[in-house]
């Protein structure tokens, strides 16, 4: 197995560890961080699948630094409405979830 | 190549509106918006008339070309979607503009503004991008805006139904961002011209497309992933819903619809499409259904567009290993049904934002009496519901008709059952709006009464997707230049 290949194997990895917990966890700050987990996952399979095999390649890595932009402000996004929701209802879960 | 100039200013345009909207004092907010809009008409009419002197265009954004830059296509779909959007937009921001008006500045509702800006320019990017990254980015970006403005009230079942939505949104994207490394890794390229081709039809291209269109059902809340659209689009500001409704969720769908035509036949397979169909017809079935069952108005619209979601979709079973004839029949319903569905939704959001005004109340219990107190609302209100149920000569109607046509072509009966019965249950739920609004319940001679403009916007909307049916033809025409079903074919 080539480390290329390794490293997006690792991504699959954390993916579902991510997916599991965005999925299992209903307290909002847990489902954030299992967010960005699943999200680093899939930008290891973006990097380490392209180059397995064909060598180093820019594009892959272009893309993650725009994904990683993206997440940044996704997680922010989350991190305000978070706030303002436990601020309002004194919840940090979803009131379907309480 | 051509070098199109109008073609980059598309998503220029809106986005400095948005970024100058940040930066002027709130009160000239509105003012600034309203002055932007003759432009992005401007932009939207030159564009269209180069596509109708040069035919599909592609431009290089920087000169950069495909495989490192980023290109856009602007080919009879793409620009279709885009008259849409300026002409729903206008009207939706005339709508909010008099609501401004009215109620004077107060608050959060200032960053409307520049969110609806920044939900323009997301919906141009994606309909002009023509590789599967790019498409993600406009994906997220009209996301996380979509989000800002379900938020933007700022009450507690506004930020509850924001955050349910940014965590179906933020899933979404990842399933499809996942999908995209899969295709890249496997085919080296990025462009949508290139992934039938390039991608092949090996167990990576199918994992792939599965992740895909897993995110975008998501997006587009499918049944029965949908659970996260009624709170967000029954929850908002009127001209906020109309457009989640008329625009947004067409985003994903759009995005499906490209790669799924991109894709080798072996990749996209006819089970697959027979299983998006049948999901298509359980949205159907229990959004309109649900629907029926309200007893707040606007969630009774929003739960109307789970269940016409479901009609777009049948686009897939009638388009993968039909005909051609019957898949030409599938694309011009489906196209139809998504453009009078777009018009005939914002005007009815529209239309229940005024009636909802008019009352004070956000029940169809309490809307008993208004009829003639507030007939201008009411009657847009039931001419886009006559759209929605598919009657002659609405767009809707003529929608179903070819999507029916295209059903039997292809000896797929099953599906004009959900055509026939969707129909009489959208019929049932707007004929509950109009009921309780002609009954003289409890005697009740006061209603607020919003500005004219925000009633005739919602009448022009809800006309234009009865007008659609009518002059069908010239529409469907152009949205044909550059699809694989050809001019006329």
């Amino acid at each position: 197995m080539s480390s290329a290949l390794f490293y997006a194997w690792v991504g699959v990895v954390l993916c579902g560890l991510g997916l599991f917990g965005f999925i299992l966890h209903r307290h909002l700050m847990r489902r954030l961080l299992a967010f960005n987990i699943m999200g680093s996952g899939s930008f290891m399979i973006l990097v380490g699948l392209a180059q397995d095999g064909r060598g180093a390649d820019p594009v892959p890595q272009a893309l993650v630094l725009t994904g990683i932009v993206v997440a940044v402000a996704s997680t922010a996004l989350a991190l305000v409405i978070l706030r303002r929701w436990y601020r309002v209802s004194g919840e940090s879960r979803l009131p379907e979830d309480v | 190549m051509s070098v199109a100039l109008p073609l980059p200013w598309l998503i220029v345009v809106p986005l400095g509106g948005a970024m100058a909207s940040f930066l002027v004092p709130e009160r000239w907010r509105v003012r600034l918006g309203l002055a932007v809009l003759p432009v992005m008409w401007l932009v939207t009419l030159a564009v269209l008339g180069d596509l109708a002197a040069h035919g599909v265009q592609v431009h290089a954004l920087g000169g950069w070309s495909a495989p490192l830059g980023i290109t856009l296509l602007a080919d009879g779909l793409a620009l279709g979607m885009v008259a849409l959007t300026t002409l729903v937009f206008s009207l939706c921001a005339v709508h909010a503009a008099s609501h401004a008006a009215e109620k004077g500045h107060n608050g959060e509702i200032g960053f409307l503004w520049p969110l609806l800006w920044f939900l323009v320019a997301a919906l141009n990017s994606i309909w002009l991008s023509a590789d599967i990254f790019n498409l993600y980015v406009g994906l997220e970006l009209l996301g996380l805006t979509a989000v800002g403005l379900v938020a933007l009230t700022g009450s507690a079942e506004a930020l509850a139904a924001a955050m349910r939505y940014l965590l179906a949104a933020l899933l979404g994207s990842l399933c499809y961002l996942l999908g995209v490394a899969l295709l890249y890794a496997a085919g080296g390229s990025l462009a949508l011209g290139d992934l039938g081709t390039i991608a092949g039809s090996g167990a990576t291209a199918r994992v792939a497309l599965a992740l895909m269109t897993l995110g975008l059902i998501l997006k587009t809340a499918l049944f029965p992933l949908h659970a996260w659209l009624p709170p967000a689009h029954g929850g908002a500001l009127a001209p906020v819903s109309a457009l989640l409704s008329a625009l947004v969720v067409k985003a994903s769908l759009y995005i499906l619809i490209r790669l799924w035509l991109a894709l080798d036949p072996d990749v996209a397979t006819a089970a697959a499409a027979n299983l998006l169909g049948a999901l298509g017809a359980g949205a159907v079935l229990w959004g309109g259904w649900m629907a029926w069952r309200q007893t707040k108005l606007k969630y009774l619209v929003a739960y109307s567009t789970v269940a016409q979601i479901g009609y777009l979709f049948l686009f897939f079973p009638l388009v993968t290993g039909t005909s051609t004839i019957a898949g030409g029949l599938a694309w011009d319903g489906t196209l139809l049904m998504l453009i009078s569905h777009a018009l005939a939704k914002a005007g009815m959001f529209l239309a229940a934002g005024n009636l909802v005004l008019a009352m004070g109340s956000p029940l169809i219990a309490d809307l008993s009496g208004i009829s003639r107190f507030r007939p201008l609302s009411l009657f847009s209100f039931g001419l886009a519901g006559v759209s929605l149920m598919g009657l002659p000569p609405s767009g809707g109607f003529t929608a179903k008709w070819l999507l029916l046509q295209s059903a039997l072509h292809s000896g797929q009966w099953w599906w004009v059952v959900v055509l026939i019965v969707g129909g009489l249950l959208s019929a049932a739920y707007v004929f509950k709006v109009l009921r309780h609004s002609f009954v003289e319940g409890p005697k009740r001679d006061h209603f607020n009464s919003p500005p004219m403009a925000m009633e005739l916007a919602a009448l022009a909307l809800a006309a234009a997707g009865m007008g659609v049916g009518l002059a069908a033809q010239s529409p469907l025409t152009w949205m044909r230049i550059g699809s694989p079903f050809g001019v006329g074919g």
